[in-house]
């Protein structure tokens, strides 16, 4: 308790600047988290607008409001701002709000960076979105980029790689701050097998992210200069090759995937124990699950391009390689269900969100194992089964993860308790509404509907239809989400400094809301003890 | 509104049901739930594998989500449950939940490998068509022959996909999957077929034959279909690349005949070409 005294008593003498001061030059982890978080959110809803324009004219058969062109612009758009915008920069958020609190460090360990790290985006993304302004539109070659097709784009062609640059260099940096903090600012006696389960997810995240953004840095830098500059990586006119391009940009892109997932994994592996009021099951086994699948994610990557035409023996490795990464994430599904087994448990909204994504999530690793099958995936490849695929373990997975996070921390963050039922609201109709949105996708896929179009055959009409009121459902759900963190900023009641009576954890152990800066004496043996208890 | 509301809530769960209960064949709107079983040999072999991972997933998920239910149930707290925060680890579990997985896998890796080592054995094929897609159609160029033509989107399709046409989709026969010249492709045979694109990359894709193969410029691939004989018919699919604006107005079209008919259809073509072929000889053929 004397550190509660202490960091409470030194709270007052945090010498924060004030104004804007206190952001554009913050080195405080929690300022930049909040300001990565904050970012995040904001183009979660740019993002989502983009989804709303696709699905409004994908609403019924015909062209209603969009040429194509800035339809395939908003499909490309869309899913950069979601994937380098939303989901993991708010990752980068939670991990800088949460890892120092956990491992019982005062800060990051690189402060600078982080400050840089964060303000890059802002930059990449002005550039990014600033494509929609240019002559000839924004990028519409997908966010997978692959050339031919994307060296045809015009102005905005380089703007958007200068603008992946960005978000790459601010995703390294960020990656290293958060290597060398958990290497070197662990409290004495927090060894890493102590270490909460997000940290470790995290950990081994940011190793995954040093290997491969500078893959996909690469890969843009050549289509750069095969646009500009005469060379031909990817012309076969000139020698180069079109595949190429699709194995280095999936070398980056799988792993990508599950840099999405892994943290999520984490958040995920606290709130089921809290709400279980129990310990995380099989801890260890969850850190070598986390390991194995960080390990084999480098090594599946061709599954996304069976049909490109590979050798028979390059086929069947890349199946058997990917219906492997089954076996670790069956692992940490069982566990979970292990965690709960037994316990006691409560629904509050962390929990909620937790548990669908137990379910769903499942139901998008079902949808993966199909895919990986070879002969099956030759019919799904494309298709939208592959858009239910990936939206079921990006949306009610890393997404519903991050939000179950935010409901998880915020009171320990502003020291407030938010508005429980209205969360609960937000819950049920996220819960509902993304299923409606992406449930049918499956069967429009398997029908033979083709992703990536602006228009389609009849038949497909109904399911479409439905896709779409759930879009809109969705979507206007999500405004719930800023309004209760906003209410409870302003006006939320006095959280305790434990507000969850299962939650263990050194984050659970400084006051609420969190110092300013969170430990500034480490945690005594007893105090890391009792986090321990995962 | 809430009227369409009701209606896709209950047609949702009505089908995932129909889904479970029975493959469907149907032809449009509620009831196309599932892949088509196809009319080719490997597409029913794709079709098998496809069901066949189905149900295993259903059976895990059946445990998985028995086991998550279980768990939410019985053990609430509002229920009185109480923790038993001893239970935090056991070797044995951990490992009974990797090798059952395991050995599902090896289940369904087996049938799936000899089912792709089928699809890759292109040996013995009969007739040989070479397929080149562009922005946005497609090229047909019989081998060996001087018949070759391009496929693109039928007049009406494209009239009515026009922004704000103002034609209902609805009223136009097969909207976006019609085309001006089907490929013509004979039944009962082994057909190969040769795909590459000339500007950027697109897919060739028909779901009644089981597969796609992207089209990819200054490369060729290879992919055959063996229709069965008594499938005689029009088949459609699309594009499944993205290959730019109209990526989503290049569909395909295949017209299966009988071999008879085929040979007939193929010399007629034939005599087309030379036809007009023989006034000015210095026209170029496309082969
Ligand atoms: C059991 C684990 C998983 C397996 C076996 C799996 C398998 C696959 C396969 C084979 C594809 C390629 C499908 C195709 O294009 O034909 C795919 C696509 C995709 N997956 Fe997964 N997946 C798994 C988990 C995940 C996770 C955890 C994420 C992210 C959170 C994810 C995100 C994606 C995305 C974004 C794509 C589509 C990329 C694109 O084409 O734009 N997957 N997955
Ligand atoms: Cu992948
Ligand atoms: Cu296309």
């Amino acid at each position: 308790m004397a550190t509660h005294a202490q960091a409470a008593a030194h709270d007052d003498h945090d010498h924060k600047p004030h104004g804007w001061r206190r952001w554009v030059f913050s080195t405080n982890h929690k300022d930049i988290g909040t300001m990565y978080l904050v970012f995040a959110c904001t183009m979660f809803f740019v993002g989502g607008t983009m989804a709303l324009v696709i699905r409004a004219e994908l609403f019924q058969p015909g062209l209603q409001f969009v040429d194509p062109q800035f339809f395939n612009s908003m499909t490309a758009m869309h899913a950069l701002v979601m994937i380098f915008g939303a989901i993991m920069p708010a990752w980068v958020g939670l991990a800088n709000w949460m890892i120092p609190m956990q491992i019982g460090a005062p800060d990051m360990a690189l402060p600078r960076l982080n400050n840089l790290s964060f303000w890059i985006l802002p930059f990449a993304f002005t550039l990014l979105l600033g494509t929609l302004f240019v002559p000839g539109g924004a990028p519409a070659g997908g966010w997978t980029m692959y050339p031919p097709l994307a060296l045809q784009g015009g102005d905005s062609f380089p703007m958007m790689i200068f603008a992946i640059h960005l978000m790459g260099a601010s995703s390294i940096l960020g990656a290293i701050n958060v290597v060398v903090t958990i290497m070197n600012m662990r409290a004495p006696g927090m060894n890493l097998l102590k270490m909460p389960l997000f940290v470790w997810t995290w950990l081994i995240t940011a190793y995954l992210l040093v290997a491969v953004m500078p893959v996909l840095a690469g890969a843009v830098t050549m289509l750069l200069t095969d646009h500009f500059f005469g060379t031909s990586f990817f012309a076969a006119s000139g020698g180069g090759d079109p595949v190429m391009f699709q194995h280095i940009f999936w070398f980056f892109g799988h792993p990508e995937v599950y840099i999405m997932i892994l943290p999520a994994f984490g958040v995920v592996s606290e709130i089921i124990p809290t709400f279980s009021r129990k310990p995380l099951f099989g801890y260890e086994s969850m850190v070598y699950a986390t390991a194995a699948i960080g390990f084999l994610s480098f090594i599946v990557w061709a599954h996304h391009m069976f049909t490109v035409g590979m050798p028979l023996a390059g086929q069947l490795f890349f199946m058997l390689a990917t219906m492997l990464i089954s076996v670790p994430t069956g692992v940490k599904i069982f566990n979970w269900c292990a965690t709960m087994t037994r316990g006691s448990l409560s629904f509050e909204p962390p929990m909620l969100f937790a548990l669908a994504f137990l379910f769903l999530f499942t139901i998008g690793g079902f949808s993966g194992l199909m895919l990986a099958i070879v002969p099956a995936d030759f019919q799904y490849q494309d298709s939208y089964f592959v858009v239910a695929h990936f939206h079921y373990v990006l949306v009610p997975g890393s997404l519903f993860a991050i939000i179950g996070a935010v409901y998880y921390w915020l009171p320990k963050w502003v020291g407030r308790m938010y508005d429980q039922t209205l969360a609960k609201w937000h819950f049920w109709l996220s819960a509902i509404f993304v299923n409606v949105l992406f449930f049918p996708q499956h069967f429009l896929g398997l029908a033979g509907m083709p992703r990536r179009i602006p228009d389609y055959a009849t038949q497909f009409a109904d399911w479409n239809m439905v896709s779409s009121i759930g879009a809109f459902g969705f979507g206007f759900s999500q405004l719930l989400l800023p309004y209760i963190v906003i209410k409870c900023v302003k006006a939320g009641s006095k959280a305790a400094d434990r507000p969850w009576d299962g939650a263990h954890g050194l984050e659970w152990e400084l006051p609420s809301p969190a110092p300013f800066h969170s430990w500034e004496t480490p945690p005594s043996a007893a105090i890391i003890a009792r986090g321990a208890e995962h | 509104m809430t009227r369409t509301m009701q209606k896709s809530a209950a047609a949702l769960i009505g089908c995932a049901f129909a889904l479970l209960a029975a493959p469907a064949h149907a032809a449009s709107g509620w009831a196309l739930l599932n892949m088509p079983e196809g009319v080719t040999e490997l597409s029913k072999k794709i079709y098998d594998l496809h069901m066949m991972i189905f149900w295993w997933c259903v059976a895990i998920g059946i445990f998985v989500f028995g086991w998550m239910i279980w768990a939410i149930v019985a053990f609430r707290k509002s229920k009185g449950a109480v923790a038993n925060t001893a239970m935090v680890h056991s070797t044995k579990a951990e490992i009974i939940w990797t090798l059952i997985p395991v050995g599902i896998l090896v289940a369904m890796s087996v049938p799936s490998a000899r089912v792709l080592i089928d699809i890759e054995d292109a040996r013995n094929t009969e007739l040989t068509v070479r397929v080149t897609a562009y922005q946005w159609k497609w090229q047909y160029q019989y081998l060996g022959t001087d018949v070759g033509y391009y496929s693109t989107l039928a007049h009406e399709s494209n009239t009515a996909r026009q922004l704000q046409s103002g034609i209902d989709p609805q009223t136009v026969p097969n909207y976006l999957l019609d085309v001006d010249h089907p490929l013509v492709v004979p039944a009962g045979t082994k057909v190969r077929l040769l795909i590459t694109a000339q500007d950027v990359i697109h897919a060739w894709w028909v779901p009644d034959f089981g597969m796609k193969k992207d089209a990819i410029p200054g490369l060729i691939n290879e992919m055959w279909i063996k229709v069965d004989t008594d499938k005689t018919g029009r088949y459609r699919g699309q594009c499944a690349e993205l290959c730019g604006r109209d990526h989503g107005f290049m569909p395909i079209v295949v017209d299966v005949l009988s071999k008879g008919d085929f040979e007939a259809w193929l010399a007629t073509q034939q005599a087309t070409v030379k036809q007009a072929a023989a006034p000015a000889t210095a026209a170029p053929s496309i082969s």
